[in-house]
């Protein structure tokens, strides 16, 4: 049972400084057709300055898990457990209005589509304002001064100008930057950014990742950056979690998973990202079937119906039992914790990965 | 701003002159298709034998000897610089605005017109502030909990109040405030004569009319608001930290409420005129009731006032829904 797994391990001195632990977080939906597992038995935690990244496809239950952390699931039919533990409070038992002080202020949200995500009969400085104006004691003019100095610091031009503009008058890139802008006028200690450069052209993505990482190294955040892109987290992230099928299926430090990556999954994943520093020898290799129903999740391993690899295991323990989230063998420094859920025996997934997977990268 | 408001006001004028040809087509060239004299419709009666000298003066004063342009401009003009009208005894000397002279209830229709049109507006108004501050509030509710009692009871008492007309709900109404309770008078008082005497006898006919509005309101409230209640800025809202109430009222209503402003604008305007069954329910003497008697009396000169009056209020009634759209959609280009 993972009701009753221990937290995962971890080393001393990082469990005391994480800024956020999420313990076996569970966000599951009764709808009419049964019960949605979005998130089913999460765990990671991040320290200040470190920047997580959750991967995964559409489906995966990266945006329940991020709008979990901030309580938006709070007074809809979701039942949420586990427990996500920030600076000593419980986020999953606090009440809605204990959360309310958190959000915006502690906590803050970078959205998708900065065009949907912003109100679009307010003036952008008016919208940004507000957030600051909840958790802070001030007059209009000081919010109105502090948003425009706030403007600026994310990179648009003419900050004062653009106050009073509406969100269409924004490009997209200006759009993403006042919705940034927003997140950030509290100074929040945990920022999440859901797919913040999904809308966003190629050119506009690079800039808006940089303005992450630079506001992030002022502020010292901690910095959650959903994306379906690993090349986006190898860029950027310090940490990275795999999810499939509302669970973690690899997760560890960057450099460790993009080095030694080992479940099929994170496989597929590298394999189908286009790769522009190589010469392209093949072609890029899709991940076959599409992600599992999260009402009738499949029995044993959630990766199985399109796994390749589950012949390499004895009996058909992949159909049967669920696997754990277990450390690897293969870590390069003892202190990087690098999980995976995989029943492939771990010398043939290193032996998988040396001599099958690799040279198709 | 300026640009857009002048543009939608001569856009406004077009509909008017538009209007004003074909009331003016429907009014003073069908009466020539019947066999009675034209005369007739205007004067309540023939008063000279057919082909008298008399007779055809009376037909060259109306102009219906004229070209028919000729008799349009005399017609529009006339109501500008002021017209002399008989019915070959009395002559009257109508002035601006000229709307012409009924003989058969010997008054001037302007005079008629000023007098009805308070009643209408009076009921109008009121039944618009009771059934939009209604239907938002039931809307609104219903919207924040689908699916709950409240919900159902508020769209059940909605779908209830649609389907009964106001020949029931009036007479209903009357029925127990009025003659069982002895609450209200029913006369029609000024409101600058007796603020209270009018509060008092449009408050039954308010609510009549309120009823079915409010019902369509309440299920057009609900429906934009759930809409807007899923959307991803209503969300953004809450991650800021804003209580619900806010995050409600501030973000959800000003949206859900902005599609709206449009259709109450067509509704009252349409509706200043055509109160008819509630007027006659309660008696009141509105624009409603005075067209249903002219028509009744083949009474054209207020029958065509009428029409005019109540499609000035619904082109106003339009240049103003726009003109507000302006200010609270910012996405409408000036």
């Amino acid at each position: 049972m993972t009701d009753t797994q221990a937290p995962p391990v971890r080393t001393p001195e990082s469990n005391d400084e994480a800024l956020l632990r999420v313990e076996d977080l569970r966000v599951h939906f009764p709808t009419g057709d049964g019960l949605v597992k979005s998130v089913d038995g999460l765990s990671f935690s991040l320290r200040r300055g470190e920047i997580l990244g959750i991967v995964g496809e559409s489906g995966s239950g990266k945006s329940v898990t991020s709008q979990a952390i901030l309580g938006l699931h709070k007074g809809s039919k979701a039942r949420v457990s586990g427990s996500i533990w920030f600076e000593g409070t419980d986020l999953v038992a606090a009440s809605e209005h204990e959360m309310r002080a958190f959000r915006g202020d502690q906590m803050a949200m970078i959205f998708q589509d900065p065009l949907s995500a912003m109100h679009p009969f307010f003036k952008i400085g008016d919208q940004i304002a507000e957030a600051y104006l909840v958790h802070n004691k001030v007059s209009k003019r000081d919010a109105r001064q502090r948003t425009i100095e706030m403007l600026q610091k994310v990179g648009i031009p003419n900050a004062a100008g653009r106050y009073d503009d509406y969100p269409h008058q924004l490009s997209g890139g200006m759009r993403q930057r006042a919705m940034i802008a927003m997140a950030l006028i509290c100074r929040p200690k945990l920022l999440i950014a859901d797919e913040p450069t999904t809308a966003l052209d190629v050119t506009v993505q690079a800039q808006i990742l940089e303005l992450i990482k630079d506001l992030r190294d002022e502020l010292d955040s901690a910095v959650i950056l959903i994306t379906h892109d690993l090349g986006v987290v190898a860029e950027t992230c310090d940490q990275v979690v795999v999810m499939y099928g509302g669970q973690a299926v690899e997760q560890g430090s960057v450099a460790e998973l993009f080095a030694q990556p080992e479940m099929p999954y994170t496989w597929g994943l590298l394999a189908s990202m286009p790769r522009m520093d190589r010469v392209r020898s093949t072609r890029l290799m899709p991940i076959p079937g599409s992600p599992p129903s999260l009402i009738n999740v499949p029995n044993g391993c959630v990766f199985n119906p399109r796994c390749r690899f589950s012949d390499r295991v004895p009996g058909r323990k992949c159909f049967t039992e669920h696997p754990e989230l277990s450390p690897t063998t293969g870590s390069a420094s003892p202190l990087a914790v690098h999980e995976v859920r995989c029943h492939i025996p771990a010398e043939e997934r290193q032996q998988i990965l040396l001599t099958e997977i690799r040279p198709t990268l | 701003m300026f640009r857009f408001i002048v543009g939608r006001l001569l856009g406004a004028v077009v509909v008017l002159f538009f209007v004003s040809v074909v009331t003016f087509l429907i009014f003073q060239i069908a009466p020539l298709l019947s066999h009675t004299s034209p005369v007739y419709f205007y004067t309540g009666k023939v008063p000279f034998a057919a082909g008298s000298p008399a007779l055809k003066a009376l037909i060259h004063q109306y102009g219906f000897d004229l070209p028919v342009p000729v008799q349009y401009w005399q017609y529009v003009s006339g109501i500008f610089t002021g017209r002399t009208i008989s019915d070959g005894t009395t002559v009257i000397h109508c002035t601006f605005p000229c709307l012409g002279y009924s003989f058969r209830q010997n008054e001037l229709v302007s005079s008629l017109l000023t007098e009805a049109a308070p009643v209408s507006i009076s009921l109008c108004v009121g039944a618009a502030v009771l059934w939009l501050v209604g239907g938002v509030l039931v809307g609104t509710v219903s919207a924040l909990r689908p699916g709950s009692i409240v919900d159902r009871a508020g769209m059940g008492l909605s779908l209830g109040a649609v389907s009964l007309p106001i020949f029931f709900t009036g007479p209903l109404l009357l029925l127990v405030f009025e003659y069982q309770l002895g609450w209200i008078n029913e006369n029609y008082v000024p409101i600058t004569q007796d603020p209270l005497g009018w509060l008092g006898s449009m408050i039954l006919p308010w609510f009549a009319l309120a009823f079915l509005f409010a019902a369509l309101y309440a299920r057009l409230t609900r429906s934009n608001m759930l809409e807007t209640l899923g959307e991803d800025y209503m969300r953004t809202a809450r991650a800021k930290g804003l209580d619900r109430r806010t995050v409600i009222v501030k973000h959800g209503l000003r949206a859900a409420l902005t599609p709206i402003v449009t259709i109450f604008g067509i509704d009252f305007g349409t509706l200043i005129g055509s109160t008819v069954i509630t007027e006659t329910v309660f008696n009141l003497r509105g624009l409603g009731y005075l067209s249903i008697t002219a028509i009744s009396q083949q009474d054209l000169p207020i029958i065509l006032g009428v029409t005019l009056v109540a499609a000035v209020a619904l082109v106003v009634a339009n240049v103003l829904v726009d003109i507000t759209y302006a200010f609270i959609d910012p996405r409408v280009a000036l």
